[in-house]
């Protein structure tokens, strides 16, 4: 007893660990989600061609079919885009680009949101009053649809030549500040509950600043439900960095994304190039799911009350 | 007779990852008709287990390993789960311990008695309505046609655990399980549950069992008791006998724990049998060391002086005035503390005692009336430095050790925040040391500090929080009922600790609590409380022996009567 565990033995012994080790489900996303990560972010390092280097690409090699597709080639397994891109490169760069918007807009959506939120819930009043009901007024519009019109603004507020370069910062802003209320809602609502309970009475009257009560005491108490908010959001903020893609309002085709690829692929459904569209929507599918699923489980181990 | 239940070597598991953990092991007990059975044991004894084991509603994973549970000669152990329906709230009736949870908010008090009544007995309509108004007279309601109608919410703590016990009564019962009935409830309402439960046991020949921690309730209600240590049986006899004469060392040590409200004792006993009683502690030299630095010689006057304080608070919202519902939590309260006392407030839950508290410690702010720390105005302008200056003189500890604490800070750190906070040392080595030391000298061990607050049981935990408000080196420290959730063991170890930190630093507190004997054993003076006024301040000698106001009379009378406990002291 008297000697402290080690961080590493505190990680192994915890019963979230416990939890995670035998529930399969739990596992096998993990599995995907960490696989997914991985591919995506070795691209440069795995992908037979890069779709960017314009020396590699040959018009040529244009809408060629999968490997095993007659017609189609053994260098390009799952056959070439119309500009002669090669797909399995192509979606291992896009899936990169989506994991990075859906990263970046959901820390965004969730610092802000956890700082509004905790605020909201300690100082209480009219501060509450006002935040929380901009974040009422917000989740009546459609995410999707505010997104489109802060993208649309960022868009119309950068010059011409930039906007292709700023594309994918102005679509994490736009997803970012669609997602606060969600987080603002979940960490104010833990914030009233940690604040009323006597750890946080003590601090006061110890005379910490109410700042640091903020900072010290009530934001890791309430990290646990936000932290599965921000599981399931990340699955929704690449679903709508593709959307904004598909739509055409997101990432520009020279450095498309999995919604882009979709989109440009869906021009083509109709003669008969399924693959364009086809595996970007298997991958994007794969990857939002077994977020998902790893969102649904950290929820139940972490928080059956949320259920 | 014939016995009407009967237990033989009862065990029951909890298999967990880590192993099985033994709950119950090898408990015999029986009950016959018309007779009340004590269970007591502190907290973890096991003895909710036993009463869950009979009518199978063990929490998961909980099962019965070994032993067999005869009810009337049946074996209930292995009946399937719609038999046992049957015989729960049928044959078997079961009265817990919070009457706010085991009433369902939403349905009226009669309906919740006939739909019982319907299920166990078969009566219907006209019929169950006047056997519903039969049980509420019975469990003392008056006027029981009207209140049938009423919601739980409408009714008082004492009122609704009757329900509970009608609700018990409803399919007539050959035997009820009583799982700590008069916990949750004040003192006057709790001589009355007993009364009642006793009584209708007798008129009903129905056997009880009833689980408690509390020994009083055992010497006012029991016939027989069974004393559980650690899942098993270490005694049981009658409880004249068991109260009396104790065979058993950790009987005989957890009656002689109970506080006594008749004579005031320089400390209080503790329980010896169990590993780490107190004075184990390595204590410091205050004279010397950091943490007396801050005291002054002697100092006289007043410590806190509280003048007029009034606080309400807001039931009910409205733009109108006359619509508006407010609480008066505090009306025109006023008393000192004087520099080294222990100044008790006592009153029953929602006497407003601690809302005092809260007030002194600047956790609530007054609606009118003046506070004085050491002689500085605190009641307004909060940010004046000089408010704060004073304000650092005092330090709370709280009720619930599980809460008080930042589970995701070490023990370290939760020490060391005000020493930090106030950079109270030079050096960060020497925080440390301190923190060390102040663990120490509370009785945990320097090493518990690079632990988290998870690891330590309730009375360790109420350690951490001591060591805490001393280590900004307080000359007040306020007490809010710092031993209700603790058990009578480790309540006797807190308390001491807390009389020996009061002397060694000449610490002056406002003790406050619900539980007389331990006022009695704590305090200088007193102040007796109720719905927000102060009754009575006095000597705490005088107001034992000659109470004046009437409230504080009816408070002593309905101590709980632990004559049956004496005969242990003389021995």
């Amino acid at each position: 007893m008297n000697e402290a565990p080690t961080r590493w033995q505190r990680i192994r012994e915890s019963d979230i660990t416990h939890s995670f080790l035998s529930s399969p489900g739990a596992m096998i996303a993990a599995a995907i989600t960490v696989a997914c990560i991985l591919t995506a972010f070795l691209a440069p390092l795995i992908a037979p061609f890069d779709p960017f280097d314009p020396a590699q690409i040959s018009l040529w090699d244009g809408k060629l079919p999968p490997a095993w597709a007659e017609g189609g080639q053994p260098q390009y397994l799952l056959g070439t885009d119309n500009q002669g891109r090669d797909m399995l490169s192509t979606i291992l760069y896009g899936g990169r680009l989506s994991i990075i918007v859906g990263l970046a807009a959901v820390a965004l959506g969730m610092v802000l949101g956890v700082m509004l939120g905790v605020i909201s819930g300690y100082v209480g009043g009219t501060t509450d009053a006002v935040i929380m009901r901009i974040a009422d007024v917000q989740l009546t519009i459609p995410g999707i649809l505010l997104a489109i019109l802060i993208n649309g603004i960022g868009r119309a507020a950068l010059p011409l030549d930039m906007r292709e370069e700023f594309a994918i910062y102005v679509v994490i802003i736009a997803i970012g500040l669609t997602d606060w209320p969600q987080f603002a809602r979940v960490a104010r609502g833990a914030t009233l509950v940690e604040a009323n309970k006597e750890y946080v009475q003590a601090a006061r009257v110890i005379g910490l600043p109410g700042w640091l009560i903020m900072v010290r005491h009530i934001l890791p108490n309430t990290l646990r439900p936000v932290l599965v908010i921000a599981t399931i959001g990340l699955a929704l903020s690449i679903i709508s960095e593709a959307t904004l893609s598909f739509l055409g309002q997101g990432i520009p085709p020279t450095t498309p994304s999995l919604g882009t690829l979709i989109r440009v692929g869906n021009e083509y459904l109709f003669s008969g190039l399924w693959w364009i569209t086809f595996f970007p929507a298997i991958a994007l599918v794969v990857l939002v799911f077994a977020v998902n699923l790893l969102g649904d489980w950290m929820r139940d181990a972490l928080n059956p009350k949320l259920r | 007779m014939t016995d009407l239940l009967k237990i033989s070597g009862l065990s029951v598991e909890f298999p967990t990852r880590r192993g099985n953990v033994k709950a119950v092991r090898n408990v015999g007990l029986t009950v016959s008709p018309g007779e009340v059975v004590g269970l007591v044991g502190e907290s973890g004894a096991g003895k909710s287990t036993i009463g869950n084991a009979v009518i199978d509603l063990l929490e998961s994973p909980g099962r019965v390993a070994e032993g067999s549970i005869l009810f009337q000669g049946e074996e209930l152990r292995g009946k399937d789960e719609s038999e046992m329906r049957r015989i729960r709230g049928d044959r078997i009736g079961m009265i817990f311990q919070d009457p706010q949870t085991s009433l369902n908010p939403l349905m009226t008090i009669g309906d919740q008695l006939v739909e019982t009544l319907e299920k166990t007995s078969g009566l219907r309509g006209q019929k169950a309505e006047a056997r519903a108004i039969d049980l509420i007279e019975s469990v003392g309601i008056t006027e029981a046609k009207a209140r049938l109608k009423a919601y739980p919410h409408q009714f008082s703590g004492g009122m609704r655990q009757r329900v509970v016990i009608a609700l018990a009564l409803a399919g007539d019962p050959e035997l009820i399980i009583a799982d700590e009935p008069t916990t949750a409830l004040d003192v006057s309402n709790q001589a009355q549950i007993l009364d009642l439960i006793k009584a209708l046991c007798r008129e009903r020949q129905v056997g009880v069992i009833i689980v408690t921690h509390d020994i009083g309730v055992i010497a006012n209600i029991a016939d027989r008791v069974c004393v559980m240590y650690r899942g098993e049986v270490v005694e049981t006899g009658p409880v004249a006998q068991i109260l009396g004469k104790p065979q058993h060392e950790y009987t005989k040590s957890l009656i002689a724990a109970v506080p006594r409200a008749d004579v005031k004792l320089h400390r209080f006993n503790s329980v010896d049998y169990i590993e780490g009683g107190d004075d184990v502690r390595r204590r410091i030299d205050v004279q010397t060391h950091w943490l007396g630095a801050a005291r002054t010689a002697n100092a006289s006057g007043n410590a806190i002086e509280v003048q007029d304080l009034n606080l309400a608070f807001t039931l009910q919202k409205a733009i109108l005035k006359k619509n508006r519902k407010m609480l008066r939590a505090v009306d025109n309260v006023s008393f000192n503390v004087r520099q080294g006392e222990t100044f008790g407030l006592v009153g029953e839950s929602g006497s407003g005692k601690s809302t005092v508290a809260r007030l002194i410690a600047g956790l609530y702010t007054p609606d009118s009336g003046v506070i004085r720390i050491n002689g500085q105005d605190v009641s307004t302008a909060p940010r004046d430095p000089q408010v704060i200056e004073a304000r650092r003189a005092l330090q709370m500890i709280f009720q619930d050790p599980y809460s008080s604490l930042n589970a995701r800070m070490r023990v370290l750190d939760i020490v060391a925040e005000p020493i930090r906070f106030y950079k109270l040392t030079s050096s960060e080595s020497e925080t440390r040391t301190i923190v060390g030391d102040l663990l120490d000298h509370v009785g945990l061990g320097a090493q518990a500090a690079i632990r988290y607050p998870h690891e330590f049981s309730g009375g360790q935990r109420q350690r951490i929080s001591i060591a805490r408000a001393l280590a900004s080196r307080p000359r007040i420290l306020i007490c809010d009922e710092p031993t209700s959730a603790l058990d009578v063991s480790v309540q006797a170890t807190i308390l001491n600790l807390l009389k020996d930190l009061q002397q060694e630093l000449g610490l002056t507190m406002l003790f406050i609590s619900h539980d007389l004997p331990v006022i009695r054993q704590m305090c200088d003076r007193i102040a007796v409380m109720r719905s927000g006024q102060i009754c009575e301040i006095a000597e705490t000698q005088a107001l034992f022996e000659t109470p004046q106001h009437e409230y504080s009379k009816h408070l002593l009378d309905l101590m709980p009567r632990m004559d049956l406990l004496r005969p242990v002291e003389a021995a």
